[in-house]
């Protein structure tokens, strides 16, 4: 059987994959895709621990699928930000976005 | 070795190996393709942990619809290649130094903090069938499901407003 730390790693190794991402790509869209992995870096925390601590109850199952739907919200509220942002700049790079700077 | 074993460690090397694609990659139509990779290797771990409607959900919804929407936006707004922008020098290596650190903590946490879990036992058949999952949902979890749809309606409407074009009006 696979221990459970194998599994936590992994998704460790995910999320810190994607906060990379985030933190360095240049494309908004990009960085969105950072957030999408880190989301799912989670989501396996979350099965995981939910088949190795707590199998009795499928309650794990009910929070990753309201995570699927928080995810599924946040990637539609924010690829729309990225249309409007384009239409207003012309530019997806997220460093050229800096209409706060003073 | 078990089989299940062996299939962790090959599909760990894809998962990691696809994310790393999706970072190195410079077009962001590669990049939305590793993605898909990644999320579908994700979807064979659900199954793997005996979560087979956690998997269909992770491919359908995310594989299939919120990719689509990905690679949707990025074809729309041409924002394959990035034209050669001025840089931050400092942010890749700040940023390479606190991915190494989360994992590094991350690891030493895992292998200090979780040697006394015992072993799991295979689950009995029907377990965590999207029949039970419904069912659970829809009678003890029925306030945030609903609280979740109210969300997704916010969100739809949020995106509708943000992308209609508000200079071609009347």
């Amino acid at each position: 059987m696979i221990p459970l730390s194998w599994y936590l790693i992994l998704a460790a190794g995910l999320f810190s994959v994607g906060l990379y991402g985030v933190l360095s790509r240049k494309n908004a869209v990009g960085i969105l895709m950072g957030i999408e992995l880190m989301l799912n870096a989670a989501n396996i925390n979350l099965v995981a621990f939910w088949r190795y601590v707590d199998s009795d109850s499928i309650a794990g199952q009910a929070f990753a699928i309201i995570v699927f739907a928080v995810a599924a919200a946040e990637v539609a509220v924010g690829l729309a930000l990225v249309i409007s942002v384009y239409r207003l700049r012309k530019t997806v790079a997220a460093d050229e976005i800096d209409m706060l700077k003073w | 070795m078990t089989p299940d074993v062996i299939l962790f460690l090959i599909l760990a090397v894809v998962a990691i190996a696809s994310a790393l694609g999706m970072l190195l990659s410079k077009n962001a139509v590669y990049s939305a393709l590793y993605l898909i990779l990644n999320l579908a290797t994700i979807a064979v771990f659900y199954l793997l942990l005996g979560a087979p409607f956690i998997a269909m959900v992770q491919v359908t919804v995310y594989a299939g619809a919120i990719m689509v929407l990905f690679l949707f936006v990025i074809m729309l707004l041409g924002a394959e290649q990035l034209r050669r922008a001025r840089t931050l020098g400092w942010q890749q290596p700040v940023a390479v130094v606190l991915a190494v650190v989360l994992v590094a903590e991350a690891t030493y946490i895992i292998f200090t903090k979780t040697s006394s879990l015992p072993d799991i036992e295979a689950a009995e058949a029907g377990f965590g069938s999207p029949q039970a999952i419904g069912e659970l949902l829809f009678n003890q979890y029925l306030l945030p499901f609903e609280i979740t749809s109210v969300l997704l309606l916010v969100a739809m409407i949020g995106a509708i407003v943000m992308t209609r074009d508000g200079k071609k009006k009347e």
